[in-house]
């Protein structure tokens, strides 16, 4: 076998999936978070324990109800979507006229109920989802062994991904939302339903986030505190590109995810902080981040 | 948060001295924390209380006074718990040097996240400071000296100055309030100094302070340190009470918890965080055998604080008094 600077092949392109795999959780993540600010001018922070929501919730239909993992990836964004706009509508549109920060407090406390309240059920032990049987097993690609969930988790992150980017920026209902995220009032003037818009809006965002838990159950164990950990590094991968531009999300989570597990090939001990680091780096020579305008 | 807070009034006189309400607040209080353990108070547990309302109270300076939210205020606490609890086991500080030496930690570490974060305003400065913060605990999970998932345990209280011996908790208890003293009332003239005005104005309309020549960075960039040396203090402080500093003093949740401490009793007010700090560890006192329903609990504090009671506590009284507390 040939060696990359004195790496395996197996461990770096081992890594890099792993990075990748991460990168489309950051990803859509951001997406949703940027999305929603863009409208709501909200950060949700609840977004991480929404996450959380989705692997849940595939967990319950499978075990309470015995839907598969494919109704999961169905059903989960849709009633995780749904409890979204039941927050939207009885709570975060009495913040729309206040500080941005009250949003960011409010579904922080959020985060803490559907923390606690699953902590309270299942324990943090961690519960086991497993992969469905169409995508178990892999393909030897020769330089690497490529297990078809992941290869399946990549896919299925970016169509998403580009999916959204196409809505938003190429047909006419995402004409209307970008038309009301640069002026609600203007908009609401030609007879469009703004308020409709900012809930479907907000139900969507969430609704990415449960797909994305979803998609992370089969490979991480289920666990009440899977999205607290992943939401501060998405807030550092939203520090990093700015949330101007969708397109601009996706590249900087996929890229990122890549770094990271770069990372933890060559140097593993900084893995951890190293999107930190470049958050730093980001802040004393770009300041409004890397697709962002400045705030 | 412009309209957590109260537009201060206060007429001061030439001498500088506090308004009346606060003064009564001050007597009030330190006479309260005097009696305390005479009382039969569990002097750790109104030890515990002191900490985290200095803590609050430093966090409230920058929130209530500067308008900058930080959600990495544990990183200030916890990395001054951990350097006190290691200066004080391993190199045999003195309790009053190991929380000179946490105050400088906690204000060393906010002057570099600081600098960063004030490159960015309102909700990115948050986000930052919460990322510099987990920063700061991944560190503390792999440093050699901080013990791990262990933490620095067992740190002794050695004899104040080198002389007096005050390791009982009945005599380092007023050690404890001694520093709560100090603390308070250097917030409480940082906030009507002349430079707390400034941050105010800041606060109120940043371009317009701009452009009457104020430094803004600048001040931002004094207020977050100093705000982030008190906040060492208390969890240097902490760290001797317990004779504990662990991950949990670094952990994100513990950020979380002094905003609601803030937010609970009312943020810009003197005396809100103290209350809304007494409020949060009597509960998770008296809960803890409830275990995550205390997390829940905090969670609905947050919702309802920020849905209905955005003033707090204290500002609700001050507000039917008419009078700035």
């Amino acid at each position: 076998m040939f060696e990359l600077l004195g790496i395996p092949p197996q461990a770096l392109f081992g890594q890099l999936l792993l990075g990748l795999i991460n990168g489309s959780f950051y990803a859509i993540l951001s997406l949703g978070l940027a999305v929603i600010f863009g409208l709501l001018n909200i950060i949700n922070f609840a977004h991480g324990a929404l996450y959380m929501m989705g692997a849940f919730v595939a967990w319950m239909l499978l075990n309470y109800l015995g839907l598969n993992y494919w109704w999961a990836l169905v059903l989960a964004p849709v009633i995780v979507g749904g409890i979204g706009i039941v927050i939207e509508r009885t709570m975060l549109f009495r913040l729309y006229k206040l500080d941005h920060l009250y949003g960011l407090l409010l579904t922080f406390g959020l985060a803490l109920i559907f923390q606690g309240l699953l902590r309270n059920g299942y324990g943090i032990s961690g519960l086991p989802y497993s992969i469905p049987p169409q995508l178990s097993g892999g393909q030897n690609l020769g330089f690497m062994f490529l297990p078809n969930y992941r290869a399946w988790v990549v896919v299925a992150s970016l169509v998403v991904c580009f999916g959204t980017w196409y809505m938003i920026e190429k047909t006419r209902l995402g004409a209307y939302l970008r038309a009301a995220t640069e002026n609600p009032t203007l908009v609401g003037a030609f007879g469009l339903n703004v308020p409709l818009m900012i809930t479907l809006t907000y139900g969507f965002g969430v609704a990415l986030a449960a797909f994305a838990g979803v998609l992370a159950a089969p490979i991480y164990s289920l666990n009440p505190n899977m999205g607290a950990d992943l939401i501060i590094v998405v807030f550092a991968v939203v520090v990093i590109g700015g949330m101007g531009s969708i397109m601009g999300s996706i590249v900087t989570g996929f890229g990122l995810g890549l770094v990271e597990g770069l990372t933890k090939v060559f140097y593993p001990e900084a893995a951890s902080v190293v999107i930190f680091v470049i958050m730093a780096i980001v802040l004393l020579l770009k300041p409004a981040g890397l697709f962002g305008r400045a705030v | 948060m412009a309209d957590a807070t109260q537009v201060t009034t206060v007429r001061q006189s030439a001498l500088g001295l506090m308004p009346a309400s606060h003064r009564i607040g001050f007597v009030v209080l330190f006479g309260l924390l005097l009696a305390a353990p005479f009382l039969g108070f569990y002097p750790v547990f109104v030890m515990k209380i002191m900490c985290f309302a200095l803590f609050a109270c430093a966090f409230n300076l920058l929130l209530g006074y500067g308008g900058l939210l930080s959600f990495g205020h544990a990183a200030f606490f916890g990395g001054a718990a951990y350097v006190s609890a290691h200066a004080a086991k391993a190199w045999g500080f003195t309790p009053e040097l190991a929380v000179l030496l946490g105050t400088a930690t906690g204000a060393a570490l906010g002057l570099v996240i600081g600098f960063f974060a004030i490159r960015r305003s309102g909700i990115y400065m948050t986000m930052i400071t919460l990322a510099f913060a987990q920063m700061v605990f991944f560190f503390s999970l792999q440093a050699p000296f901080t013990g791990g998932e262990d933490g620095i345990q067992a740190v002794p209280r050695r004899f104040l100055f080198g002389v007096f011996d005050i390791s009982s908790d009945f005599r380092f208890y007023f050690f404890v309030l001694a520093i709560f003293a100090i603390g308070m009332l250097l917030i409480h003239r940082i906030i009507h100094s002349p430079f707390g005005q400034v941050m105010k104005a800041i606060r109120e309309n940043e371009p317009r302070s701009v452009s009457l020549g104020y430094q803004v960075p600048r001040y931002k960039l004094a207020l977050f340190t100093m705000s982030a040396a008190l906040a060492g203090t208390a969890g240097a402080t902490k760290a001797l009470v317990f004779q504990l500093a662990s991950l949990t003093d670094v952990h994100w949740s513990m950020s979380g918890e002094v905003v609601l401490m803030a937010l609970l009793g009312g943020v810009g007010t003197i005396f809100g965080p103290v209350v809304g700090a007494a409020v949060i560890v009597a509960m998770q006192n008296y809960f803890a055998s409830f275990g995550a329903w205390v997390t829940v609990l905090q969670g609905v504090i947050f919702v309802l604080g920020v849905l209905l009671f955005r003033e707090g506590i204290i500002g609700v009284i001050g507000k039917w008094l008419k009078k700035p507390l």
